[in-house]
């Protein structure tokens, strides 16, 4: 359970103003994490932290302004940072600093224990949970698990995260990322904190990036990040790539440099070509023949946590044929299918 | 000092231990514990040796040092890490 | 970035017999330990014992005398910590001299660059969950013999050594060297397993004792055999170790003490091999009958191939080191075997009972990092739900305390050693290999 991308992940809680559809799929989903709150067992270390985007330069606080307009127009609550604002929120950034913006209702949970829940309140509602053995085959109703137990369903429905060798045919490329976990140091950080440039680097579609963003958890320990690297299949961690996040992050805050290091890993995003994740029926993705059983629920690239409440709700509404809180048309699998079919 | 001995400061007291000591042991010897853990535990060194991580003291302002791995200088400042 | 042919990492027996061997071959050797000087566990050097001798005194100056002579480079108070490309180490040097920067107290780093490399990584002490287990003045046997040699005070102090292990009984002989009134060693080991194998361990007690006589180990105390810790005991007022319940699985009874000392045999340092990919088999790191691993450039001695003790680690050590200059080791071989026997006789002798898995009740912290108790553990499938779930082994100790527990207790087995290998300050990560090291000035 939870051993793939969601073992791996920093379960930022964030909304991001990407594209209308991202937005309103974060923002959407924000609100229901935020409505679990009260039920999340204290393992879930759910945090109602915030996020501060930092702005190192004018230019980028050009982009901390237009961030803050979307969030008006959308109904996300945010502030503008001045300089001494930001200072005084986060006293460990180095000075020098443009300002920021601060997204009080962001949070952070613990991505394995928030799946834990998820599960828990599945099997209460009276689903099987079987594990230990992989799906090798899944079409047309019909599932085979590896150690040869087959099982039938109307509906299946495909979550894999990053490992595609069920379906290779689906549009999702996996990109590596970087973590670092540091020992407890109760105080050092209030918010998450994420460096505007972070934006170029989650959305350059080739290049390896890097970008400082760091995480205080409830445990008060420090979860360092974040790298982007495609095409990089190796889950060994990859010297340069780290010396490269963390000079970044020390950059913005050289006070990390002296905390103790426990543990650097890496994790497998599933990245789609339009960054929009897949979030209903198969079609004809994943053949030729369109396979009215297979389902999608997958390439949610850096927002995996955060839109997972969200997107089980629009899955849910799709199953039963109800009206979903947000337009569920973005998320549909065959956006890609019919791009394919203007090529050809 | 030169009789072979040092003196450190132990959770705010001033302690005269032997040159060559430990923190760890210098801590024991004072009746100090070296960190109280997660859930509020009073603990000590166990393993000696660097790797059970349970001597982890606050030494001269750095946090998480392992005590029994840093030999006492004069004028050291240890603090149980909390 | 420095440079050698052959790189030993750790200087215990092991590694000292292959840094010797090595550089007498005419190799460039660099021997690198955590420690401030050379000796890993059994010879570690500390404040001097004021009764008596210390134990194997003459065989450690000997080997260090002929480590001294052989030329090679040595470089104390280094823990490598991350292996970031083939062919390179990283060390890290995180107090004394040499951590005397610019800045006092920042930590100094190296890159090393090796053609071979030894890997003598040697052991660490089992622990396994029992109720007071985490109580102050608990310690592991060798824990509280390096403790003591770090200048913890035991004069006077009644302790019981208990556990499992030929190292009982060396640490209990230490113990009394520097004056501790030991009360009584209890070996969890069955006296029918013991035996006959005790019959050999006692006339030929150099191979594991170093020359201590069994009685010089006890004086006067009794040595129950087959005969394990409960649970230790604390005054509730103001949480002092009071004793230890101890039983024989017949009866069971309280010991009054000041200190326990108490581990359960040895826990192979292969952490290192691990992160370069060397093969593991049964926990042990895997070599052929020159010490080569599964990496063409990588050998491996002493303690991480197998629980072999002192005979082990030396013959070993001069086997890899010879074979690494690509010298013969034909000579050698006989004796190699005969330890072998040895060690598989010490691994039958010293095997955990069953009865050791049950010690733990629902509210007995396993993971001492994150206080995870055994109740929160035992409904996981794995070492990695387990890790997941609950935060057991996530703490800076990573597993080396816990790990080795829960594969006693429920059979888990450990995976995916990561960088950096121990803590290390984020720093490290960021600047390694810029400063330089001057190496003679180590030795
Ligand atoms: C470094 C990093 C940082 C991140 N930070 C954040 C963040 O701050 N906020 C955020 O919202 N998201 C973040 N993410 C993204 C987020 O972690 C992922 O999007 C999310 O975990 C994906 O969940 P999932 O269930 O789709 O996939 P996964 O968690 O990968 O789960 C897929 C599961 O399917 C199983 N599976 C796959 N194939 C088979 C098969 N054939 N048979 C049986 N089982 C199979 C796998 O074993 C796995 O358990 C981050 C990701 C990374 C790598
Ligand atoms: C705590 C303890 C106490 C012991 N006391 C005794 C005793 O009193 N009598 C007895 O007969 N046997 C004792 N033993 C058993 C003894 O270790 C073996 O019998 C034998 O001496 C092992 O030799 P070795 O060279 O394989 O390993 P060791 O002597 O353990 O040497 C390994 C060395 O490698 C170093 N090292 C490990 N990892 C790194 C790294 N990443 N970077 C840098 N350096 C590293 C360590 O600091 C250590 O010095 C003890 C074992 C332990 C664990
Ligand atoms: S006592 Fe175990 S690390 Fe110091």
């Amino acid at each position: 359970m939870a051993s793939g991308a969601t073992a791996a992940g920093m379960g930022h809680l964030v909304v991001m103003d990407d594209s209308p559809a991202q937005l309103a799929l974060t923002q959407y989903s924000r609100s229901i994490w935020r409505e679990l709150m009260a039920q999340l067992p204290a393992s879930v270390e759910y945090q109602a932290c915030g996020t501060i985007w930092v702005a190192a330069d004018e230019e980028e606080m050009v982009e901390v302004y237009a961030k803050s307009r979307i969030c008006a127009s959308a109904g996300v609550q945010a502030e503008v940072l001045s300089p001494a604002q930001l200072a005084n929120a986060e006293p460990r950034l180095r000075d020098g600093l443009a300002g920021g913006l601060l997204v009080p209702d962001d949070g952070v949970v613990y991505p394995p224990a928030a799946a834990g829940f998820f599960l828990q309140q599945a099997v209460q509602a009276g689903a099987e949970f079987l594990q230990g053995s992989d799906a090798v085959f899944a079409s047309q109703g019909l599932v085979r698990l590896a150690n040869g137990t087959t099982l039938t369903a109307d509906r299946i429905l495909l979550s894999p995260g990053a490992d595609c060798s069920l379906l290779p045919g689906l549009p999702i490329r996996r990109r590596k990322g970087h973590l670092l976990i540091t020992d407890r140091y109760p105080g050092f950080l209030r918010h998450q904190l994420v460096e505007l440039g972070y934006l170029k680097s989650a959305h350059s579609t080739e290049a390896d990036s890097v970008a400082f963003n760091v995480q205080p958890r409830r445990t008060g320990q420090m979860l360092i990040g974040s790298s982007r690297q495609f095409d990089n299949n190796d889950a060994a961690t990859d010297e340069k790539i780290v010396r490269q996040m963390l000079q970044r992050a020390l950059a913005y805050m050289p006070g990390l440099g002296q905390l103790s290091g426990l543990r650097l890993w890496t994790g497998f995003r599933a990245a789609t070509p339009d960054k929009l994740p897949l979030i209903g029926p198969a079609g004809r993705l994943t053949g030729e023949v369109a396979d009215p059983s297979l389902w999608l629920a997958a390439g949610f690239e850096g927002l995996g946590i955060t839109n997972a409440p969200g997107a089980a709700r629009l899955m849910a509404d799709q199953l039963l044929g109800r009206i979903s809180m947000i337009d569920p048309e973005p998320f549909l699998p065959n956006r890609f299918v019919a791009q394919e079919t203007v090529y050809v | 000092m030169s009789d072979g001995t040092v003196m450190v400061f132990l959770n705010g007291a001033s302690v005269v231990v032997s040159a060559g000591s430990t923190v760890a042991a210098a801590m024991w010897n004072a009746g100090q514990p070296c960190r109280i853990s997660v859930t509020g535990e009073v603990r000590t060194a166990l393993c000696g040796m660097g790797i059970c991580f349970e001597c982890r003291a606050l030494i001269d302002g750095r946090a998480h040092r392992r005590s029994c791995q840093v030999v006492v200088r004069d004028g050291m400042v240890v603090e149980t890490q909390r | 970035m420095t440079q050698c042919d052959v790189l030993v990492v750790g200087a215990g027996p092991a590694g000292i017999a292959a840094a010797t061997a090595a550089a007498i071959s005419g190799r460039r050797v660099l021997l690198l330990d955590e420690n401030p000087a050379p000796g890993g566990q059994i010879w570690r050097v500390g404040q001097p014992m004021p009764k008596g001798q210390a134990e194997g005194q003459t065989a450690k100056n000997q080997a260090i005398a002929r480590l001294c002579a052989c030329g090679a480079s040595c470089l104390f108070g280094y823990s490598v910590y991350d292996a970031p490309s083939a062919g390179e180490l990283r060390a890290i040097c995180e107090s004394g001299e040499a951590a005397a920067g610019p800045v006092p107290g920042d930590p100094h780093i190296v890159g090393l660059r090796y053609e071979k490399l030894i890997l003598a990584t040697g052991a660490r002490e089992r622990f396994l969950p029992f109720p007071g287990w985490t109580l102050p003045g608990v310690f592991g046997p060798g824990g509280l013999q390096a403790l003591v040699k770090g200048g913890f005070n035991v004069a006077g102090q009644r302790i019981v050594v208990a556990g499992s292990g030929p190292l009982l009984l060396a640490v209990a002989a230490h113990l009394r060297g520097y004056g501790a009134n030991v009360v009584c060693v209890a070996e969890q080991a069955p006296l029918a397993k013991m035996l006959p194998f005790a019959a050999s361990l006692w006339s030929h007690p150099a191979r594991i004792l170093q020359g201590i006589q069994y009685r010089a180990a006890l004086g006067t105390a009794p040595f129950h055999l087959g005969c394990w810790p409960v649970a230790a005991l604390a005054d509730e007022v103001s949480g002092k170790l009071t004793g230890v319940r101890l039983t024989n699985g017949k009866r069971t009874w309280t010991q009054h003490c000041d200190l326990l000392a108490c581990g359960f045999h040895l826990v192979p340092n292969i952490e290192l091999a691990s992160l370069l990919g060397c093969a593991i088999q049964d926990g042990f790191v895997k070599v052929d009958h020159q010490q080569r691993t599964s990496l063409a450039h990588v050998y491996c001695a002493g303690e991480p191939t197998g629980i072999g003790g002192l005979g082990a680690a030396l013959v070993q050590g001069e086997i890899a080191g010879l074979a690494s200059a690509g010298k013969p080791t034909d000579s050698l071989q006989g004796r190699r075997l005969a330890e072998r026997k040895f060690a598989l006789k010490l691994e039958a002798a010293f095997r955990i009972r069953p009865e050791l898995r049950s010690l733990a009740r629902p509210d007995t912290l396993v993971c001492r990092c994150e206080d995870i108790p055994y109740a929160a553990l035992e409904k996981r499938s794995g070492w990695i739900d387990a890790k997941l779930q609950t935060r057991c082994g996530m703490g800076p100790c990573q597993g080396r305390i816990c790990g080795a527990a829960t594969e006693t207790l429920f059979g888990w087995k450990q995976t995916s050693v990561r960088p950096p290998l121990m803590p290390v300050p984020v720093s490290a990560l960021v600047y390694p290999g810029l400063q330089p090291v001057s190496l003679k000035e180590h030795l």
